[in-house]
């Protein structure tokens, strides 16, 4: 009996029996905290596609997840405020369309992961670290200094962004729109995972003389999972953002690349739903250590820490044990 | 005389003052297993590293079926048809037998880059994965994690990854090393059959095992090849005899 | 604009520079010889800048307060170092970044429950504040002046240490081959213990140095690391040497960037946008210094190769 499509199974009815629940005894503030949890599982499964199956240890996620963001709050500012985005060579208009927004979002934030990606890929392992960290530090600080949308105080979108024949303010549909594309990111990254590029990129993150001998270029492998990983986790930056209704420079921080690989060390690193797990685990631990101490970040630590050392299989590999090879 | 798949000429690379490999001639003909031999350290490493595109040689030339491919990739050049196999294993150790050696096809094939059909449902692919790991012998364990086959396994299905790519040369840095007597008469008997499909330059320590197979040896000391020739020539070669067999004896 | 204010900006950047420099040496050490990447340095940087601000709120010395962040710093990282990092120096280097990002997360937040939220200050002593007379009529801050003088001459000493002394050829057998140094004798976990109390002494030296410019208050220091990834990047890893280049350029990049780039942007521009665009530019510039070493050379100025 293969445990780990069940406990896939339990953790997505969970993560959607909880909200309705919520939705039901009229709990807004729980739905919100499990909208947040399918957000940060996207930005996670995202992380996952570079860092589980592609090897590639990426500390500057946060860059993908604040260019969604602010495509999001550029767009939606401007249509806000009634003034195009740019007026020549023709007027572009801003939009409070969630596709269009979400298109804009995946389609930035994956020139953003090829740019970023071609630079950083050109070396590996620990500089690779250093510079993913280093290349979202600078969007932070430009983020920062420049003042059109709101430098270091961000900006506030005042009504959340549509979506056709849904009612997005109300938060258990704006929940269910999160869960659809969260099932919709999984799919698409679990069939990632068993095509044959998913397979050659498995084969070069474990030995890339391997797939130099099969006449691969493990160059072009890393690229296109990182641009893959960056879209997703941008996707993921736009929901957050409209989530919040609000953009700010924090999106780009340090901070929030590291709490992006927690989500996917806490599940368990290379799993599909690892990231699911993680981030439902960590909005959990927020909210309940949260209210236990106003420090509970040392908990968290100390959790991470414990997993690290002596877990890391996460949770997945606590509960289902060790991967098994897919066929 | 047929011409050759695989023609080296001229080949020098050094390392500081370290001449590791100096004005290397060496060809693979089709259908014949030539076996590169030497001592520890005569740069062995070297040459297979820079004929199949790891290292760059200093001065002289590679070239393969006429082609000169001394300035192409690794990648570039296994997609030519230069199937490896390593001295240190490199099989991606987290996948299943069989994964690894749909890998091979996969990379023959080339259409890597499609990201929504499973591949482990591919008919053509498993199909040819499992021809190699029958070829081999591997077909019972196809199922099994390769970090848990045994050493000798292991050569097995490198050998068979190098079969799915269907080359045109075999480049086997010492497929026998670390077997035992009886995994290596298995492995002799495999690349006996295999020379009719495509030549092989076979780098091996196993004295035995090079004198039964190869057509034609050439002994390599000191970044130098000091002789080319059949086996029986080679026996009967004074210089080999010294510098190369000598040392075995005394050792 | 005046030649004076530009000399004076040069030397706020060398300033900068030799910072960086305490901070990325220790960084850079401590991978060369134990392959180890420590986000957690930025920590140690905090733990001396408290420590100091501390002692010196109690003894109104600030010799005393600089020796304060040297040993709680050292002290700090021998804690570290033998409660976790040595479990980390076999692991892959995404278990050493999490594990260090968690080590962050306990030392922000333990500092914050210790000292409070509110930032704390730490005072130059009268015998360092007010300015110096340079050459040409150039007057400049006496305590940045003793921190250019004071982090050259660590720089030197360090340098003095891994050229010339026991347990600098030790580091560097280190670097060159972890196995020889076993074979030689060495103990291999004291020298590790050793090598890490070093650099965490530096980065709290470092910490102590810059909170008597600006305050001392949590997450000081993660700004300053992601900097010395920077220097480290374009110096090559594993090198003092590199270290201390990237750091002077950077310092030097970021600085001026600052100073001129609005400057010139104001020639072509009108001033407010200028100022804008400008600073903007300037606060990406070192990364793009950054992106111009990875073109050309992705292994930095004096890395041997990319690991």
């Amino acid at each position: 009996m293969r445990r780990e499509p069940i406990l896939n199974a339990v953790l997505m009815v969970l993560l959607l029996a909880v909200p309705l629940w919520a939705h039901l005894t009229d709990e807004p503030f729980t739905i919100t905290l499990a909208t947040r949890a399918v957000i940060f599982a996207i930005a996670g499964v995202g992380l996952n596609v570079a860092l589980g199956l592609g090897g590639l240890v990426s500390l500057g996620h946060a860059l993908f997840f604040g260019v969604g963001g602010y495509a999001m709050g550029i767009l939606a500012f401007h249509a806000q405020t009634y003034a195009p985005l740019i007026d020549w060579p023709m007027t572009i208009e801003g939009t409070k369309s969630m596709p269009v927004i979400w298109l804009v979002a995946v389609v930035a934030s994956a020139i953003a992961a090829l740019g970023i990606g071609a630079l950083s890929l050109r070396t590996t392992g620990v500089y690779f670290i250093m510079i993913t960290l280093a290349f979202a530090q600078m969007f932070y600080f430009f983020a920062i200094s420049w003042p059109a949308y709101g430098g270091e105080d961000g900006m506030s979108i005042y009504v959340r962004n549509g979506f056709p024949g849904l009612n997005t303010m109300d938060p258990i549909q704006f929940f269910g729109l999160c869960y659809g594309l969260l099932l919709l990111v999984l799919f698409i990254v679990w069939r990632i995972a068993r095509s044959p590029f998913g397979l050659m990129l498995g084969a070069a993150r474990q030995s890339q003389a391997r797939a130099q001998a099969l006449g691969q270029v493990p160059y072009r492998l890393y690229l296109t999972a990182f641009v893959i990983s960056g879209a997703i986790t941008g996707l993921a930056g736009a929901l957050f953002a409209d989530l919040n209704r609000f953009v700010s420079p924090t999106m780009f921080s340090w901070q929030t690349s590291g709490e992006i690989m927690v989500f996917v060390i806490l599940g368990g690193v290379g799993r599909v739903f690892g990231p699911v797990a993680g981030a439902a685990l960590f909005i959990v631990l927020e909210h309940s250590l949260g209210g236990l101490s106003e420090f509970w970040h040392i908990y968290l630590g100390a959790i991470l820490l414990g997993v690290v050392l002596f877990a890391r299989g996460g949770l997945y590999g606590l509960l289902a044990g060790r991967e098994r090879a897919h066929d | 005389m047929t011409d050759p798949i695989l023609d080296i000429r001229g080949v020098c690379k050094a390392f500081g003052a370290l001449q590791a490999s100096q004005d290397i001639d060496l060809t693979v003909r089709p259908g014949e297993i030539h076996a590169l031999i030497g001592p520890n350290g005569a740069g062995k490493s070297t040459l297979i590293q820079q004929i199949a595109g790891g290292l760059r040689p200093d001065a002289g030339r590679v070239l393969f079926d006429g082609c000169d491919v001394t300035s192409l990739s690794t990648a570039a050049r296994a997609r030519l048809g230069m199937g490896r196999t390593f001295q240190i294993s490199s099989l991606a150790m987290d996948y299943t037998v069989l994964q690894n050696a749909v890998l091979g096809a996969l990379g023959a094939r080339g259409d890597v880059f499609r990201f929504f059909r499973p591949v482990m449902r591919d008919a053509d692919l498993l199909a040819q994965a499992r021809v190699a790991l029958t070829t081999v012998g591997l077909d019972e364990f196809e199922a099994l994690r390769t970090s848990e086959l045994s050493h000798g396994q292991r050569r097995q299905l490198e050998v068979a990854v190098a079969l799915t790519l269907s080359p045109r040369v075999f480049l086997m840095d010492e497929p026998m090393a670390g077997l035992g007597a009886e995994g290596s008469r298995r492995l002799m008997d495999l690349l006996d059959g295999l020379r009719a499909e495509a030549p092989i330059l076979l780098i091996e320590h196993d004295m035995d095992a090079v004198f039964a197979l190869a057509d034609r040896i050439s002994v390599l000391v000191y970044g130098q090849i000091i002789a080319t020739g059949t086996v029986d020539e080679i026996r009967a070669n004074r210089d080999v005899r010294t510098a190369y067999l000598g040392e075995e004896e005394d050792a | 604009m005046s030649t004076i204010l530009l000399i004076e900006q040069t030397l706020n950047g060398l300033q900068f520079g030799v910072m960086l420099f305490l901070m990325a040496a220790g960084l850079t050490l401590i991978f060369g010889v134990m392959g180890l990447i420590n986000l957690a340095h930025g920590s140690l940087y905090m733990v001396g800048a408290f420590a100091a601000a501390g002692v010196a709120a109690w003894t109104g010395s600030f010799l005393l307060a600089l020796a304060a962040s040297l040993i709680a710093a050292a002290l700090a990282g021998v804690i570290v170092e033998m409660l976790v990092i040595r479990r980390l120096y076999d692991r892959d280097h995404l278990d050493q970044v999490l594990a260090t990002f968690a080590l962050i997360l306990i030392f922000s937040e333990g500092t914050r429950w210790v000292f409070g939220s509110f930032p704390l200050f730490l005072d130059t002593p009268d015998w360092l504040s007010g300015t110096v007379m340079l050459p040409f009529g150039i007057e400049y801050s006496r305590y940045r002046l003793a921190i250019i003088l004071v982090g050259l001459a660590v720089a030197a000493g360090l340098f003095w240490m891994i050229a010339r002394t026991r347990i600098g050829i030790r580091i560097r057998a280190g670097e060159n081959d972890r196995e020889m140094i076993g074979a030689l004798g060495v103990n291999i976990s004291r020298l590790y213990t050793l090598v890490f109390a070093l650099g965490a002494a530096l980065a709290g030296f470092a910490g102590a140095l810059i909170g008597a410019i600006q305050t001392v208050q949590v997450g000081m220091g993660e700004p300053v690391l992601i900097l010395a990834f920077v220097v480290i990047v374009i110096g090559g890893i594993g090198s003092i040497k590199g270290a201390f280049i990237g750091a002077i350029l950077v310092g030097l990049t970021d600085t001026l960037g600052r100073f001129l780039l609005p400057v010139l942007f104001g020639l072509v521009m009108e001033p407010s946008a200028a100022t804008t665009v400008g600073a903007s530019l300037a606060s990406m510039a070192i990364y793009i210094l950054m992106a111009g070493v990875l073109l050309f050379r992705p292994q930095g100025l004096f890395g041997a190769r990319a690991t």
